[in-house]
């Protein structure tokens, strides 16, 4: 497979080490000559010198081959989806995803058709939610080409769906329960399966309805 | 008619004045609150702040725009807040500033109304020097 990554900080390098340690080829475009120079005296020829966001730097890496991936991951989220968008639309690049610096200009890229975003700080907030149960319900995946989202709820004592059957729980339209986690084994949920105390629920819905869900099992 | 010019350094305040002056309802963006100064008596609205902020937009009355001038110094800054005016505020007119003659053209392809003063300079130069009273070394005379 060919890559293309762009911004050669952390996380630009160690996909693009990564990468090549796999048997992929890979371009590597870093913007500032210093840290550029750095990287091409440990990867060699695989690290180009430019900015990622100019066409001809992105034509000298490659991409009207083009690559099956450009992986956006500079540091600043306006060139993020500017190289993704040159090479998703410009290129037709299959797959292009972008790192999420500050996760307050997600709508940016969601608007502007990025549908596959990395964000390090919404991910460290799902695993702190997920290890707070009294919030009730963490969302565990975003599928936003999809429009659907998988969640965790955990059942207290005294929750609505307690003691109920999964056919008798009266979930709003758009939403199903998955699967229930009990004593640590995890079990596909049918409409005859019993939710009690203790439970962990995975729910498959659709964004809007969180509330409800929340209400209708948890309480 | 209602415009939102982000960015009011020389080029976006000039503009926010030079339209203000025509009866457009003008507000300017910036997040130096020191930009105001360049607008010299200035009866239009004024937010401070960047225009990679939803709220910020919505303080503007970007929802209200009819038109919007997008020239902060940033290229890919000025790309990312056209493209949210155009299809989150729905402002039938966008145009913005790039300085990357190719960056400019391919997203003018894309719908984009974008301004190139770069392009503007090369063809203005070699326009002048065009027309000075000299012909190329060389040329038969």
């Amino acid at each position: 497979m060919y890559a293309i990554v762009a911004g050669g900080g952390k996380v630009g390098a160690n996909v693009t080490r990564s990468l090549v340690r796999m048997g992929h080829e890979v371009t590597l475009v870093e913007q500032r000559r210093d840290r550029f120079e750095q990287l091409e005296a440990e990867l060699g020829p695989v690290v180009v010198n430019g900015d990622a966001t100019e066409l001809h730097v992105l034509e000298r890496a490659g991409i009207a081959r083009p690559p099956a991936i450009v992986l956006a991951v500079t540091g600043d989220d306006e060139d993020n989806i500017v190289i993704a968008q040159i090479a998703k639309e410009g290129f037709g690049v299959p797959k292009a995803i972008a790192r999420v610096n500050d996760p307050r200009n997600q709508p940016y890229f969601d608007v502007l058709g990025i549908t596959q975003t990395v964000c390090a700080t919404s991910g460290l907030l799902g695993l702190v939610e997920h290890e707070v149960p009294e919030h009730g319900l963490v969302k565990l995946l975003e599928l936003r080409g999809e429009g659907l989202e998988l969640v965790e709820l955990h059942v207290p004592p005294d929750a609505p769906a307690a003691g109920k059957r999964v056919a008798g729980i009266s979930l709003p339209d758009g939403a199903r329960l998955v699967s229930v986690m009990r004593n640590g084994v995890g079990e596909i949920a049918r409409d005859d399966t019993v939710i009690r105390p203790g439970d962990q629920v995975v729910a498959i819905l659709k964004p809007g309805v969180e509330d409800r869900v929340r209400r209708a099992v948890v309480g | 008619m209602k415009a939102v010019i982000i960015g009011c350094g020389r080029v976006g305040s000039s503009v926010a004045k030079l339209l203000a002056g025509e009866g457009w309802d003008i507000t300017c963006v910036d997040d130096d609150e020191t930009a105001l100064a360049r607008l010299g008596e200035w009866r239009g609205g004024f937010v401070v702040g960047h225009g990679m902020e939803l709220e910020v937009l919505d303080r503007a009355g970007a929802a209200a725009a009819d038109a919007a001038v997008v020239s902060t110094d940033g290229d890919n800054s000025n790309i990312v807040i056209g493209q949210m005016l155009q299809r989150r505020y729905g402002i039938g007119c966008v145009v913005v500033r790039v300085l990357d003659p190719r960056r400019a053209e391919f997203y003018a392809e894309r719908g984009l109304r974008t301004v190139c003063p770069t392009k503007t300079a090369i063809a203005t130069l070699a326009d002048v020097v065009r027309s000075c009273d000299a012909a190329p070394v060389g040329s038969p005379a």
